[in-house]
């Protein structure tokens, strides 16, 4: 009898069906994963996951929640899949989120009586320059020693947390309010205004110009052409003239400038006044809802409409008793099967049979 | 005060906030001695060290709590092995998500122990005329039994990647695999297990917090600590006794501000003495690869997936 083995063979270009059939799969087997851990930690999966997908898309409320969180998350992965583009692993958005906040407060904070057509377009370029400046930061390393990125983008996300820690402990706090960690409430003036009477502020408008713009950028700028061939592959790029270090620093300053806008809408549209713990984590999720989205701009947008429900779906999960935690867990699943199954996006299984020919 | 009544307890100190990652960048340093960078470690320090406690409580035995901590760790690092060596995915992202799973799972699991006591942790025994040394024992000989360990593991890691004929094919690994390969070695095989050692390591980092620094269970409580044993093993050039110098110099940072705090040093607020560690990390990273320039001796092959075909 004729023996077989498999081999692996690299694809030229990556399947078209697999790059849309992956992530599908991907969040059912994670579902599936978490169920089991569920019930091994004594739940019913399907109750949970009832809870969870009823609170988030099943009422005009959960939605409207979902839209909120997703917003954050969207502008965030945006922000992050732009560095991704060109391989510099900006894992900081969280941190440019604080900064990019903080920023923004800054301005109805000092000057509350600003009118608003000064007020909002000043919070915006103040929280982008702030999340901007602060992965700038470690750009500057990165571009002249090649300092990983990985580690200080990282390590600046704790000191961005601090630092607003400090400010809302201590010189920014309301000194009207009581002895909460918040500052003085914004102006209505610097307020985002929101869709009708809901709590989806025109923050979205944000991220939908900016999911726009970058898919245009990347599909018909030679910047955006650059920012790939870069990312593929740094020797080809310097060979072909592109300036490496000046796009590393440009690349990651507008990469923290949208982490920072991110900020920005959430302070202005939804909390309306700087405090302690403004982001559940959106600068992480961040990560996975780009890499799921195959850092495509338009992709993001939808697949952060589901890491927000996923979100929503885990506070629901936590008023049952299960805790908030299970969306963490099951975000960092999805993201395992999304890269286990990259694999047959990029190659395709044959069997070969022993003596070395190919048999389909 | 004098200056010796500060210092001895604060090196002390040292020793044993530096222990958790000293463990974790061992386990890291083997992992990127095969060629595989583990951006998991904190993920993996979060899951040994909430087993460890789980089984620790349930045990009344630290003994046991301490090799479910190996076992989460190194079963944690087998699904980064499986993702990357196999699966040949893209080792940071893999490493990310390692880390957002083993946060979130390890907050889901431990919810119900957070605030628990462990009934038996590793406490401190003074190790027999060692610790009567002046100035040496008090700072070096007088901790719990992990720490000790520690010191031996660093030797013979340290002997093992110097000395032994296997050592030698571990940093072979890292650098070459296809000559590896071809001599009839199984690259394979021998990524996965050091990656497996690694995060076996990394666990035993996690569960020295919950079991014998705090000792108890707090969601996110490695604070960065597995990210900071990563850019030690930069930091340390992937040698063994720099690794431990440096985990003390954390150590050390991290003591510090910590007994500033305590001290009532008014003048600096605490948030931004808790901002030492971190802001010393990335200082010393970009200090060691600014000055290093260009003879880093990173393994040559480091996260690059090893592909036959390709050789």
């Amino acid at each position: 009898m004729e023996r077989h083995s498999y081999k692996l063979e690299k694809r030229l270009t990556p399947s078209p069906v697999m790059v849309f059939i992956i992530p599908i799969i991907s969040v059912l087997l994670a579902l599936i994963l978490g169920g089991i851990f569920l019930s091994m930690t004594g739940r019913e999966p399907l109750a949970v996951y009832t809870i969870m997908f009823t609170d988030s898309l099943g009422s005009k409320y959960g939605l409207t929640e979902t839209i909120v969180k997703a917003i954050p998350l969207a502008l965030t992965a945006l922000g992050v899949s732009l560095a991704f583009k060109m391989k510099l692993w900006n894992i900081g958005a969280e941190g440019q989120f604080y900064m990019g906040a903080m920023g923004a407060s800054w301005l109805p904070l000092t000057f509350p009586t600003l009118p608003v057509y000064v007020m909002i377009p000043g919070m915006v370029v103040l929280g982008m320059t702030a999340g901007g400046l602060w992965a700038l930061l470690t750009a500057i390393p990165r571009a002249i020693w090649k300092v990983n990125e990985i580690i200080t983008t990282l390590m600046l996300n704790y000191i961005a947390i601090l630092w607003v820690d400090y400010l809302v402990f201590g010189p920014w706090r309301d000194p009207l309010g009581s002895n909460f960690p918040i500052t003085a409430a914004f102006s209505d003036a610097a307020r985002l205004p929101g869709l009708g009477d809901s709590r989806i502020h025109s923050g979205l408008f944000f991220a939908l110009a900016i999911a726009v713009i970058l898919a245009i950028v990347f599909k018909y700028s030679r910047w955006g052409y650059s920012i790939n061939v870069i990312g593929s592959s740094e020797r080809a790029a310097s060979y072909a003239g592109m300036n490496i270090k000046r796009n590393i620093l440009l690349v990651m300053f507008l990469s923290g400038a949208i982490s920072g806008l991110a900020g920005m809408a959430e302070v202005s549209g939804i909390i309306g006044k700087l405090q302690h713990g403004i982001s559940p984590g959106y600068g992480y999720t961040a990560i996975i809802v780009a890499w799921l989205s195959k850092l495509n701009p338009l992709a993001i947008l939808i697949v952060s409409v589901l890491f927000g429900a996923l979100q929503v779906g885990g506070y629901a999960a936590q008023i049952e008793g299960v805790p908030a935690a299970v969306a963490t867990m099951l975000q960092g699943m999805i993201l395992f099967f999304v890269l286990g199954g990259e694999i047959f996006t990029n190659y395709r299984v044959r069997r070969v049979s022993r003596k070395g020919e190919e048999s389909k | 005060m004098s200056i010796q009544e500060f210092m001895i307890p604060l090196l002390a100190a040292a020793v044993i906030a530096g222990t958790p990652i000293l463990f974790a960048a061992l386990g890291e340093l083997i992992t990127e001695r095969a060629g595989i960078i583990n951006l998991g470690v904190e993920g993996i320090m979060l899951m040994g060290a909430v087993t460890g406690f789980m089984a620790a409580v349930t045990t009344s035995n630290p003994w046991i709590g301490l090799l479910a901590a190996m076992f989460a760790g190194g079963a944690l690092a087998l699904v980064h092995a499986f993702l990357t060596i196999t699966l040949r995915a893209n080792q940071v992202v893999t490493g990310l998500a390692l880390t957002i799973f083993g946060t979130g799972f390890s907050g889901y699991l431990g919810k119900a122990y957070v605030g628990i006591p462990v009934p038996k942790a590793f406490v401190p025994t003074p190790l027999g005329p060692l610790a009567d040394i002046p100035f040496i024992g008090p700072i070096f000989f007088q901790h719990d039994v992990l720490v000790y360990i520690s010191y031996v593991l660093v030797f013979v890691i340290w002997y093992f990647l110097q000395h032994t004929s296997p050592g030698l094919n571990l940093r072979a690994l890292g650098e070459n695999p296809a000559a590896m390969d071809a001599l009839g070695i199984n690259v394979f095989r021998l990524r996965y297990i050091y990656v497996v050692i690694g995060g076996m390591l990394g666990g035993v980092g996690g569960a020295y917090l919950s079991l014998a620094y705090a000792p108890s269970w707090l969601e996110n409580m490695t604070a960065g600590r597995g990210w900071i044993a990563v850019a030690l093993v930069i930091f340390a050039l992937w040698n063994p006794w720099r690794a431990i110098m440096g985990a003390y110099l954390f150590g050390g940072i991290d003591a510090l501000g910590f007994r500033l705090q305590v001290l009532g040093l008014h003048s600096v607020s605490p948030f931004f003495l808790k901002m030492l560690p971190y802001l010393f990390t990335v200082l010393i990273l970009v200090l060691v690869v600014a000055l290093k320039k260009g003879r880093l001796a990173t393994p040559g092959a480091l996260g690059l997936p090893y592909d036959r075909e390709e050789r």
